[in-house]
């Protein structure tokens, strides 16, 4: 789950990582009022996607005047597909310097890494690309957590005359990525002022897996990614006309792969994992069928803690209400069961991923 | 005989008397595995699809002498079954529970490393040995005994594979998922350097998946290796994944696509099939050049 930058900021002055003085508005005036207490500000576009400067969705604005156009300007525009509902009015900060701190979690080494950069801002991605030497990364042993000699050396790294205000701001991150269950704590850029090193933007996501033990409050969008998320399961909407339902992602994936193989353009990616119950199987055929560019749906269930037994009766208690072909594949545990349930309503039945992937790309375009 | 595990690998459940848990165990049973206990703590004492329930791992070590474990523990919990286990000296740990906090895996992980025990997942289907024992969810039919190691990433997709090959004639020594978590405890190496010392294990199939450099990480290995690998790589009609800020971008820097792994596969001379039923032609290539 990614955070807005405003509540990653308030999680950060709760840890005492300075931020720029701020107020969160939702219309015109409040970036007035905003801009009359604050002054000389920027307003920044609150969405969950990157790119927001370069889009148009950061401005500086000097007194109200600029902040209500500006605001007016911004709280209309859609950036990447997300409409901009928010706007964080800062009191600028002149930076000095602009640099580089994120913790995230290395794969590889099964734990986290701390990675700084004395060139931070923007163009971060091309750093890393064509000047490595500006980047240091450091691991963190899981077990005993960040030693403060590390925090010094990276704080070295970035500033030497500023060592122990960054190695301050270093151990503070580190806390906030491992109280949060983070998968990415980033301050991009942490800023070197005339009053100090303070992080001027902010940016979290946290494990979808953990966050049963915090209190995040999700916004709600009704979108079909959110609802299959709500029925425990994964959809990633796509732009072709093929619906999938699969459990599993590597089935899911390799269904996809061949129904693209055959000539096919997936609807989008469903994975309604292990242990799929009948009430499942239904809700995602109810997702995957409500979007109209769907011509034809593939079900692909090769059951082991998903019992096809189960995925039938799912299928049938939503059949009679889905007025498009679709194409069924069960293997595995209960499927005798599970066919025999299926055959008495003249569903298509295929034996294998690569059978029901091609019967599907013909369902979806009848010659 | 097949890799980790074998006819007389003595099994306990630690999610014994939970719906998936007891699913599953008659399932084992039924294949032939010698499950001799089962955990779940408040429920000890009881009497449970003919194995005795204890209380604690503790105390089913003491009274069963175990040589590996299977979890089938909600994820909140699962990270605390996994210390459990290792704790109490199994060898072998298959975890099977899906949605583990990644900070409880990175911990577990780096403790596992001061322990001789192997965990094997999590989110994973376990392992199976045709004819002789399984410990996990792979379904009991369609395996068959022979030379091809299975291993993969993935729990269905698994099944997918080992299913064609078994339609096919093609029997396999062991088909192992080592989970899709991106932290896990047995990486594609440990199994390939497992199925490279197997006598009975003649050819490898490998199926990777986008994210992540599991797949790329294990081709210095594979150049060595005595045995044919065959790898299948899914995911090349996927979108590109979340990208976890600059961070994740900065760590991967382009690696983790599908086309990214295939080239660097391609590049190393190894086999990549397009298809499950071309990594059964890719075999019978083999067998009958």
């Amino acid at each position: 789950m990614k955070l807005y930058e405003y509540a990653a900021k308030e999680i950060f002055l709760k840890y005492d990582i300075p931020i720029p003085r701020s107020s969160l508005v939702s219309d015109a005036n409040g970036a007035v009022e905003a801009a009359k207490q604050l002054g000389d500000v920027v307003l920044k576009a609150q969405v969950l996607t990157g790119g927001r400067g370069k889009a148009g969705g950061i401005a500086r604005a000097k007194d109200a005047t600029e902040a209500k156009l500006n605001a007016q300007r911004i709280l209309g525009m859609e950036i990447k597909g997300f409409p901009v509902k928010k706007l964080l009015v800062e009191e600028y900060r002149q930076p000095l310097k602009e640099m580089y701190l994120g913790i995230t979690i290395d794969r590889q080494a099964k734990s986290p890494i701390i990675m700084v950069s004395s060139g931070g801002g923007i163009d971060i991605e091309e750093i890393a690309k064509n000047s490595p030497e500006k980047i240091i990364k450091m691991h963190v042993h899981p077990l005993t957590g960040l030693h403060d000699y590390q925090a010094r050396n990276l704080a070295i790294f970035l500033d030497r005359n500023k060592g122990v205000e960054i190695a301050g701001i270093i151990k503070k991150l580190y806390r906030i990525f491992i109280d949060n269950d983070c998968q990415l704590a980033e301050i991009n850029p942490i800023a070197e002022t005339e009053s100090g090193i303070i992080a001027l933007d902010a940016k979290m996501i946290i494990d979808d897996n953990a966050l049963f033990r915090h209190d995040f409050k999700e916004e709600e969008t009704n979108s079909l990614e959110e609802i299959a998320q709500k029925n425990g399961m994964s959809y990633v909407g796509l732009d072709g006309d093929i619906g999938c339902i699969v459990n599993g992602a590597g089935l899911a994936m390799a269904t996809l792969d061949m129904v693209t193989q055959y000539g096919g353009r997936p609807a989008n990616f469903m994975d309604v994992r292990a242990g799929a119950n009948a009430e499942q199987v239904k809700a995602a055929l109810g997702i995957v069928s409500s979007n109209p560019n769907v011509k034809a749906i593939i079900i692909n269930i090769f059951g082991g803690m998903t019992k096809c037994d189960e995925a039938a009766r799912g299928i049938i208690e939503i059949f009679p209400r889905i007025k498009k072909p679709i194409i069924v594949r069960l293997s595995g545990t209960n499927e005798k069961e599970g066919r025999a349930m299926l055959g008495k309503y003249g569903i298509h039945m295929a034996a294998s991923t690569e059978e029901a992937a091609k019967g599907v790309v013909e369902l979806g375009n009848p010659h | 005989m097949g890799i980790l595990i074998n006819k007389e690998t003595r099994v306990i459940v630690q999610g014994i008397t939970g719906k998936e848990g007891a699913f599953q165990t008659k399932q084992m049973m039924d294949f032939g595995t010698r499950i001799v206990g089962g955990v779940t703590p408040g429920k000890g004492g009881i009497e449970f699809q003919k194995v005795p329930v204890f209380d604690s791992v503790s105390e089913a070590v003491d009274m069963t002498k175990p040589d590996a474990c299977v979890i089938f523990v909600p994820p909140q919990f699962a990270a605390d079954s996994i210390f459990e286990a290792a704790d109490n000296g199994i060898e072998l740990i298959a975890c099977i529970t899906e949605g583990i906090p990644v900070h409880d895996m990175m911990r577990v992980c780096a403790y596992l490393k001061t322990t001789s025990s192997r965990l094997l997942g999590p989110n994973c289907p376990g392992i199976t040995v045709p004819g002789a024992s399984k410990i996990g969810i792979m379904p009991n039919p369609i395996h068959k005994a022979g030379n091809i190691g299975v291993v993969s990433r993935s729990g269905t997709l698994t099944y997918e594979i080992v299913d064609l090959l078994t339609r096919n004639g093609i029997g396999q020594s062991t088909s192992i998922g080592i989970g899709g978590d991106p932290v896990n405890g047995t990486s594609f190496v440990d199994v390939l350097q497992l199925f490279e010392n197997d006598p009975e294990t003649h050819a490898v199939v490998m199926v990777g998946e986008i994210g992540g450099t599991a797949e790329e990480e294990s081709i210095d290995f594979i150049k060595g290796m005595s045995k044919p690998v065959i790898t299948y790589i899914v995911g090349v009609s996927a979108p590109p994944g979340k990208t976890m800020g600059h961070a994740g971008a900065i760590i991967s820097m382009g690696v983790g696509t599908a086309a990214g792994k295939i080239e660097a596969f391609e590049n190393a001379g190894i086999t990549v099939a397009g298809s499950p039923s071309d990594i059964v032609q890719q075999i019978e290539k083999m067998r009958f050049p």
